[in-house]
């Protein structure tokens, strides 16, 4: 189809609207965003008749490469520490996915222009497209990979796992709350446009150097359907720009939005790509370094700051804090240090690091060994049962962290840890936007104006919570994380697959376990002052 | 030749041989190889189910934490309370079509393939110049009008309850059907701008006024409207496509245009009519299915029955009235193979035994 014929056959396309007299569509999901004075905003255009046969075209390249993937013996050459870590992010971003999908309709309710309701119906086939190819590599790993244990519970594991549910808040921050905080800021200008750049782009990049060329077969053919995504997104944008009105709530958003998602997927993904890689050229680039390019340069300098000549606060502190984690507070190392003390509740393996892993970070991150080389030579110590407990729970300088109770990842830096009491309930958090997050943004009241729409935290938020006072065989079990002998141990702290290397429940019995939570809520104002300055002094007892 | 002695060495990633194949290494769970975590329908799991299940988590099945976020006046997630009818397990229900990612692109391209293809060699025969005028204008406002129907229920019916339903397998479903409308809506509009540019009497702007002022389509527009204004998820998929479809829907396309056609002259419009045909034979076998599981269900058959009873009683006059008040189109073409009652007999039969299937009384209504 031409240029001009694809314009001309929008236009016609576009007459398919009308207004109605009769009844008006139900509004099931409110806003607090008004576009009575919105100037409509054309998308990307888009037309099924091109669309099917596109897309066809695109998956039959990846059912291509996949076949191809297992003719030639790809899993001869895939580094298990990878694939790994495979079991969680795959177990997750399908959710994410498909809840895109289903935050179509709210942007869809929400904003009065038919030209971007078509965009963001054929976002919704788009994420169903996405939600489904990723269960299917999944589906692909689990048959052929070495290691099956832990793809074989997918999803049952990412809905009883903590990492689980700090990935799902990529879901469930896209449908649930504010229409527009949801699928238009939160989903569309922050986490597509800004960072399924690390998560669709930058991480394959490192899957293919660990001999895994199916993850980007994959996922840079989702990628390509996101400028579509980033399109309807910043339309919708501009359109709210334009109501003075919207300008508090849509810096409220973007505040939240951005450090949420910078919470939970730079924990994620630079973990992966950090700490599940064997690629130790020292050219290669960091997280932090793929972080400056994909995130900083190409969303914040091209993206954000344009957004100031419409008046718009954009939270550059909030970006630079989020550098500065990177690089300076060790965000990434911290993370995946705590997903490798809680090995045991894993269902993958965490490998050991070696002298070579060492180096790299060194490299890349100068003062890595004075603050983590001790520990990651403990877990290496530690990595097989029989002489000693899982790591957690043997003395080796770490103190199990508090987790935040707005984005759930952990109170890792913890001179930064904000303790209040909100709703009568002591809670943690592992910075102060984390803190606003719950105790001002996501409240019926904001800046003095009634925002009912908006979202409320909800849930169980501590994971730990569940499991307080039992003993972690008892939790394993309970979790299913155990493989089909009854007794070995999905999660490993190493790759080792002799079975007599390997953990069992009988080995991890006898540790009880303990909510860091619900202790610090039996605690006295005394104990929990004594206890907060310890924490924020990285778990040194203060004089 | 070129010099390469001083280009800049290369940094490549080694690639190791890591014997990482599946049977590599007996070792426990080393043969575990299907999702675990839920039951398939047969005794293999099918591709469907396997990138389908449990990809939406329930509280009541492994979701331990529940859903994290709500809404500001209530739970967020996927409350059961979005619709009235009940399941003791909404989970049992799996797309009869097994839709997933492969069969929406292979089966819609197909589609565009066939109406593609039809179009071209309609252009290339001049096949509209033999239409006569009746027919030309029977297509312009009628066909123009019906589009308006299919592009209102893909954006605000179908897309709209995909949002709403507790399980993925429900949601998908219905994500395709509003594909499926979408397609077909635009496959109409993009029709009726080659009829624009045939060199034939067809005023390619005519279905605007038609579809919002002419009296014979406003009580279509009004039920269509008043569906998107629907609420309960439940109700809006019953109220379209059990009852809409079987007698606006099917009457229209299937009873009317199908019939007649060929005997104006036109082989074109069936060919895309067809195509919408097949999509709701499709989407109506997953609603079918959905609403069977719900009156068979032995906890709250009973009371569901009662509640699409009652959703009946709204809409079934609705519908019947704006079945009604097309009566004059029939008389609009030339040639006239059938009358509006016999067309009207069809699609209530049609839907009397659709309504047989889901075991639910007969309205009165279809009678008179």
């Amino acid at each position: 189809m031409s240029r001009q014929s694809l314009t001309k056959a929008h236009a016609k396309i576009s007459e398919l609207t009308w207004e109605p007299t009769f009844a008006t569509p139900a509004t099931r999901f409110g806003t607090d965003y008004t576009f009575e004075k919105a100037p409509k905003k054309d998308p990307l255009k888009q037309i099924m008749r091109s669309y099917f046969p596109m897309e066809e075209e695109k998956d039959n390249r990846v059912f291509g490469a996949m076949d191809g993937a297992v003719r030639g013996n790809m899993f001869r050459q895939v580094q298990q520490r990878w694939l790994e870590w495979q079991k969680l992010f795959l177990s997750i971003i399908p959710f994410p996915e498909i809840s895109a999908a289903r935050a179509m309709p709210m942007a869809i309710d929400a904003v009065p222009n038919p030209e971007i309701h078509n965009g963001l119906a054929v976002q919704m086939i788009d994420e169903v497209r996405h939600s489904t190819i990723q269960m299917n590599l999944k589906k692909l790993y689990m048959n052929q990979y070495i290691d099956p244990a832990g793809f074989d519970m997918t999803e049952k594991a990412f809905a009883n796992n903590y990492a689980g549910t700090i990935g799902r808040q990529f879901g469930e921050g896209f449908i649930t709350g504010d229409a527009i905080t949801a699928a238009n800021v939160y989903l569309t200008v922050v986490a597509e446009t800004a960072f399924t750049n690390t998560l669709f782009v930058a991480m394959p990049d490192e899957a293919a150097a660990n001999g895994d060329y199916l993850l980007p077969t994959v996922f840079h053919s989702v990628q390509s359907d996101e400028s579509r995504h980033i399109s309807n997104g910043y339309s919708i944008l501009l359109m709210a720009l334009a109501d003075e009105r919207n300008r508090p709530l849509l810096e409220r958003d973007l505040r939240y939005a951005w450090w949420n998602n910078h919470c939970v997927v730079d924990a994620a993904i630079g973990t992966f790509i950090e700490y599940g890689t064997k690629d130790r050229r020292k050219d290669r680039e960091s997280y932090a370094e793929m972080w400056r390019r994909w995130i900083y340069d190409d969303y914040y300098r091209s993206y954000l700051l344009p957004l100031e000549k419409y008046g718009l606060t954009i939270p550059h502190d909030l970006v630079e804090e989020a550098w500065n984690r990177i690089t300076n507070k060790g965000y990434v190392h911290e993370v995946a240090r705590f997903f490798a003390t809680g090995w045991p509740v894993n269902y993958w393996r965490i490998d050991t690091m070696t002298d070579t892993d060492f180096e790299w970070f060194e490299e890349k991150y100068p003062g890595w060994y004075s603050k983590y080389g001790k520990w990651w030579e403990n877990y290496n110590r530690l990595a097989y049962p029989g002489r000693n407990k899982p790591i957690a729970f043997e003395d080796v300088g770490y103190q199990y962290p508090h987790r935040c109770w707005t984005c759930m990842v952990p109170a890792l830096i913890r001179e930064d840890m904000v303790v209040e009491k909100v709703d009568d309930q002591w809670r943690t958090y592992c910075s102060e936007t984390c803190y606003w997050t719950d105790a001002v943004a996501f409240r019926s009241e904001y800046e003095g104006r009634e925002t009912p729409n908006m979202g409320r935290l909800t849930g169980f938020r501590e994971w730990e919570t569940l499991h307080h006072d039992k003993d972690l065989a008892d939790i394993v079990k309970d979790l299913g994380y155990v493989r089909d002998d009854g007794k070995t141990l999905i999660g490993q702290p190493h790759l080792d697959l002799d079975p007599k290397k390997m953990w069992t429940l009988d080995d991890v019995r006898g540790n009880r376990f303990m909510s860091p939570n619900v202790l610090l809520n039996q605690m006295s104002d005394a104990e929990r002052e004594a206890h907060v300055a310890e924490y924020r002094a990285n778990g040194t007892k203060v004089a | 030749m070129a010099d390469i002695t001083d280009q800049k060495t290369r940094s490549f990633p080694k690639i190791e041989f890591t014997d990482s194949e599946a049977g590599a290494l007996d070792f426990p769970s080393s043969k575990s190889r299907t999702y675990n975590y839920y039951k398939p329908a047969k005794l293999r799991a099918t591709m469907y189910e396997d990138v389908t299940v449990d990809v939406q988590p329930d509280p009541d099945r492994h979701l331990t934490q529940g859903w994290i976020y709500g809404f500001g006046d209530g739970p967020g997630g996927y409350p059961k309370e979005w619709t009235k009818a009940q399941s003791s397990n909404w989970h049992s229900f799996l797309d009869p079509n097994e839709e997933w990612e492969q069969t929406i692109y292979r089966n819609n391209s197909a589609v565009v393939r066939q109406v593609s293809l039809c179009l071209e060699n309609a252009r290339r025969a001049r096949a509209y110049e033999s239409w006569n005028h009746a027919w030309v204008v029977f297509i312009q406002r009628n066909l123009g009008a019906w589009m308006h129907a299919e592009n209102g229920i893909a954006l605000h019916v179908f897309t709209s309850i995909q949002r709403s339903a507790p399980t993925n397998m429900i949601n998908n479903a219905v994500a395709v059907a509003a594909a499926h409308k979408m397609r077909f809506a635009q496959d109409l509009a993009l029709f009726n701008l080659d009829l624009s540019e045939a060199g034939i009497d067809f005023d390619g702007a005519a279905h605007r006024d038609v579809w919002q002022n002419a009296p014979e389509w406003q009580p279509t527009r009004r039920t269509v409207e008043e569906l998107t204004a629907v609420g309960d998820w439940g109700e809006l998929l019953f109220a379209t496509n059990i009852v809409f479809e079987q007698l606006v829907g099917q009457l229209f396309r299937s009873e009317l245009v199908m019939q007649i056609a060929a005997r104006n002259g036109d082989y074109i419009t069936p060919t895309l009519v067809g195509t919408g045909e097949n999509d709701y034979a499709r989407d109506l076998a997953a609603s079918r299915s959905l609403f069977q599981l719900l009156v068979r269900d032995e906890e709250h058959g009973a009371a569901n029955k009662e509640l699409f009873g009652q959703w009946l009683s709204v809409w079934v006059p609705k519908c019947l009235a704006a079945a009604q008040a097309l009566q004059p189109i029939w008389s609009q073409p030339a040639e006239k193979p059938v009358t509006f009652a016999t067309s009207l007999d069809a699609a209530k039969d049609k839907f009397r035994t659709l309504l047989e299937d889901l075991e639910l009384d007969i309205p009165k209504e279809l009678d008179q």
